[in-house]
C-alpha cells in the first residue's frame, strides 16, 4: 500500500509538471490555434536562464525571477513577430513545421549558450518537504502545484478582468467578429506568446531548481501533448485535471508493470499509449468541446 | 504546365507521357547514365554520401504520397523504417533469408505498421494525426527494445552480408548500384502512383475531404491505402539501410529523422517527385556543410558550436523555406524551366 501510495504521490509531482506546460501550450491554441511543439524548448530555455541569473549572476530569487520573465517576455515576441505571423492563414502542417524548427533552433541556443551541460543550482529555491506517515511528498510536487495554482489563478483574472485578456477571450471564440470589432489579432496572437513563454520559463526555472537544468528538460513537452490531449486541447482546467491524472497512471503503471517488462522504460512511452488511445477513442479529450472537425 | 515551344500533342499517347520529347528522354538517359557512372569518378567517401541520400530518397518519396498528395501529415516516418529495417534483418541474421527475400518482407511488415497507426486517421486529421504518428514513432521503438530476445534491444543485431544471385555485396560500389537501382524504381513507381486512380483520389483528398467523399471517393480505404504505400516505401529505406550498415540499432531511427523527413519534403516542395529528391539532396548538403564546418566553428567559437551548428541550421533552414518558399525548390525550379521554355518572351497566357 506504502509503494502504491508513494507512486501517486511521486506521479503527482510528474502531473503537476506537465500541466505546467500544458497551460502554455493550450494559451496559444485557444488564442490563435497553433499547435506549439516548441513548448518544451521554452521550459528547457528556462531552467538555464534561472541557472544563469542564479550563479553567475547572482541575483537574488526575485530579481532572477523578473529578469528570466524579462527575456521570456522579449523571446515571446520575438518568436510571434519574426515567425508565426508570416504563416497566419497557412496550413496546419506550415505551422507545425514552423513550430518544430522552432524548437530545434531554441535547443541549438541552449547548446550554444550552455554547452548542453547539466547545470544544478539546488538549495538557491527554496525546498518545501513534507512527510505524511511513510510517504515523503516531493518538493517538485509541492512547488509544481503552488506555482501552477498561481499561473492558473492569474491567467483567470487576466482573462477576466483585463482588455487584452477579454480580447483573447474573444479570439478564441471568433476571430472574424474579434476583427469587425476593431480588435487587432496580431496583438493577441503575441499576448498569447508571451504568456505561453513565461509560463514556460518559470515552470523551468523551478525544475531546474529542483532537479538542474539539462537537455532533457525539453522532452517533458512532447508528454505534455498527451496531457494537452486528454485533457481536451482548449481547456485550460482539464489539462491541469488530465496533467494529474496522467502523472499518476504513468508512474503506477510503470511501478507495477515494468519488473515484468524485459526492457523496461514504460514510463516513457506510457503517455504515448494514452494519446493514441485519446485519439481513436474521444479526440476532444475529457473537458475539451465536441467541435473538433470529424472527417 | 505549357510545352516547349515547337512540341505537339497529336495524339492521348503522347498526351499521357511522363516524358514528351526526345529531348526530355536524352536528359534523362544522360542523368541516368551519370547516376551510374559515378563509382568510376568518385571517392568512397561521395558514394556513401550518395548512397544514403539514395535511401532517405526512397523513404522521402513514400512520404510524399502519404503527406505531399494524400495530405496525412506523418512524424512516424523513421518509425516505420525501423519496422522494415528490423523486420529484414531479423529474417537475415536469425532466420538466414537471403536478403531478396527478406526485403519485400521488410517492406510488407512496414506497410502492415502503416496500416495500424493510419486507422486514427479515419477519425482525426491535422495535429491530432501529427501526435498519433509521433506517438507511432515512439512506440514502435519502444516495441523493439522490449522484443529483446529476438530484435537485440538496445545492443542491436548484427546483420549478415546482403547476397543476391551469388554476388557478395560487400563494397560501397555494390550497394551503390544496389541502392541507385531502387531509387529509380521508387521514382518511377512514386510518380505513377499519384496518375493512378488511386493517386486522383489522394490529391482528392488532401485538397478538400469533405468534397472527395461527397464525390464518392471513399475516404477510408484511400487513406489506409496512403499509409500502405508510404510505410511500404518506408520500410524499403529502412531494410536497405539496415543492410547498408550491415547492422541494426535503434539509434539508426531517432525521432528527430522522422522531422527531417518531412523537413526535406517542405523544403523540396510537397506533392512532386522532383521536389522529392532536391528536399533530399539539399538537406543532406546542408549536413555534409555542417560536419565540414563544425570544427572550424567549434574550434573558433566553443566546442559546443558545432552541435548547435547543425541544430540550428536545421532549422533555419526550414524556417526561411516556409516563410520565403513554401513552395519549395521544386517551384523555383519549375520558374527556372518556364523562363527558359518561353526565351525570349517574358511569360505566357495563363489559364
Amino acid at each position: 500500500m506504502t509503494f502504491f501510495l508513494q507512486l501517486v504521490v511521486t506521479g503527482l509531482a510528474q502531473g503537476m509538471v506537465y500541466a505546467l506546460i500544458a497551460i502554455g501550450f493550450v494559451i496559444i491554441l485557444k488564442c490563435s490555434e497553433v499547435f506549439n511543439i516548441a513548448q518544451g524548448h521554452f521550459v528547457l530555455i528556462g531552467g538555464y536562464l534561472g541557472w544563469t541569473f542564479l550563479v553567475p549572476f547572482g541575483l537574488p530569487i526575485w530579481a532572477a525571477l523578473m529578469a528570466a520573465i524579462a527575456v521570456a517576455i522579449v523571446m515571446g515576441l520575438l518568436i510571434e513577430r519574426l515567425m508565426l505571423r508570416p504563416l497566419i492563414g497557412q496550413p496546419v502542417l506550415a505551422v507545425v513545421m514552423m513550430t518544430i524548427a522552432l524548437s530545434t533552433v531554441l535547443g541549438g541556443l541552449a547548446t550554444l549558450l550552455w554547452g548542453a551541460e547539466y547545470k544544478a543550482y539546488h538549495g538557491l529555491l527554496p525546498t518545501i518537504t513534507m512527510k505524511v506517515g511513510e510517504i515523503s511528498i516531493p518538493s517538485e510536487s509541492l512547488i509544481g502545484l503552488i506555482v501552477s495554482v498561481i499561473c492558473v489563478a492569474l491567467l483567470m483574472l487576466l482573462f477576466r478582468y483585463t482588455k487584452i485578456g477579454l480580447a483573447m477571450r474573444a479570439t478564441a471564440e471568433d476571430l472574424q467578429v474579434v476583427q469587425s470589432v476593431g480588435i487587432k489579432a496580431t496583438t493577441v496572437y503575441a499576448a498569447s506568446w508571451v504568456i505561453a513563454s513565461v509560463v514556460g520559463v518559470i515552470g523551468g526555472i523551478l525544475l531546474g531548481g529542483v532537479s538542474g537544468a539539462n537537455m532533457d528538460l525539453a522532452l517533458i513537452g512532447l508528454k505534455a501533448f498527451a496531457v494537452v490531449l486528454l485533457g481536451g486541447v482548449n481547456s485550460i482546467g482539464g489539462a491541469i485535471v488530465a496533467g494529474i491524472i496522467l502523472g499518476m497512471l504513468e508512474n503506477v503503471a510503470a511501478g507495477y508493470l515494468d519488473p515484468l517488462l524485459p526492457g523496461g522504460g514504460l514510463a516513457q512511452v506510457f503517455p504515448f499509449f494514452v494519446m493514441i488511445i485519446v485519439l481513436v477513442f474521444r479526440p476532444h479529450g475529457l473537458f475539451g468541446l465536441a467541435h473538433i472537425e470529424r472527417v | 504546365m505549357g510545352l516547349r515551344t515547337g512540341t505537339f500533342h497529336e495524339n492521348y499517347a503522347q498526351e499521357m507521357a511522363i516524358l514528351s520529347s526526345r529531348r526530355q528522354w536524352g536528359t534523362v538517359a544522360a542523368l541516368l547514365v551519370f547516376l551510374f557512372a559515378c563509382p568510376l569518378f568518385l571517392s568512397d567517401r561521395m558514394l556513401t554520401i550518395l548512397t544514403t541520400m539514395g535511401i532517405a530518397v526512397v523513404s522521402i518519396h513514400g512520404l510524399n504520397i502519404l503527406t505531399g498528395y494524400c495530405g496525412q501529415i506523418s512524424i512516424g516516418h523513421s518509425g516505420f523504417m525501423a519496422v522494415g529495417g528490423y523486420t529484414s534483418a531479423i529474417l537475415c541474421a536469425k532466420l538466414g533469408w537471403p536478403f531478396w527475400a527478406a526485403l519485400p518482407c521488410g517492406a510488407l511488415a512496414a506497410g502492415i505498421a502503416g496500416l495500424l497507426f493510419g486507422l486514427p486517421s479515419l477519425k482525426i486529421k491535422g495535429f491530432y494525426l501529427i501526435m498519433a504518428t509521433i506517438a507511432a514513432q515512439f512506440i514502435i521503438i519502444w516495441i523493439i527494445i522490449q522484443l529483446r530476445s529476438i530484435t537485440g534491444g538496445t545492443d542491436g543485431l548484427l546483420v549478415p552480408k546482403p547476397v543476391i544471385g551469388g554476388i557478395v555485396l560487400s563494397s560501397k560500389t555494390n550497394y551503390y548500384y544496389l541502392v541507385m537501382i531502387f531509387v529509380v524504381l521508387a521514382t518511377i513507381t512514386a510518380h505513377n502512383i499519384v496518375r493512378t486512380r488511386a493517386g486522383r483520389a489522394f490529391i482528392a483528398i488532401r485538397d478538400n475531404d469533405l468534397a472527395a467523399e461527397v464525390m464518392g471517393v471513399s475516404l477510408w480505404s484511400y487513406k489506409l491505402q496512403a499509409f500502405f504505400i508510404g510505410c511500404i516505401y518506408a520500410g524499403v529505406a529502412g531494410s536497405l539501410l539496415v543492410h547498408y550498415v550491415r547492422f541494426a540499432s535503434i539509434e539508426q531511427f531517432p525521432f528527430m529523422d522522422s522531422v527531417w523527413y518531412l523537413g526535406m519534403l517542405i523544403v523540396g516542395g510537397m506533392g512532386s517527385t522532383a521536389g522529392a529528391i532536391f528536399g533530399v539532396v539539399a538537406l543532406k548538403l546542408l549536413d555534409e556543410l555542417v560536419t565540414v564546418a563544425g570544427p572550424i566553428l567549434a574550434a573558433a567559437v566553443a566546442p559546443q558550436a558545432a552541435a548547435s551548428l547543425a541544430l540550428i541550421s536545421h532549422g533555419m533552414i526550414i524556417i526561411i523555406f516556409l516563410i520565403f518558399e513554401p513552395r519549395g525548390l521544386h517551384h523555383r525550379w519549375e520558374i527556372i524551366k518556364t523562363y527558359f521554355r518561353l526565351w525570349p518572351f517574358s511569360h505566357q497566357e495563363t489559364e
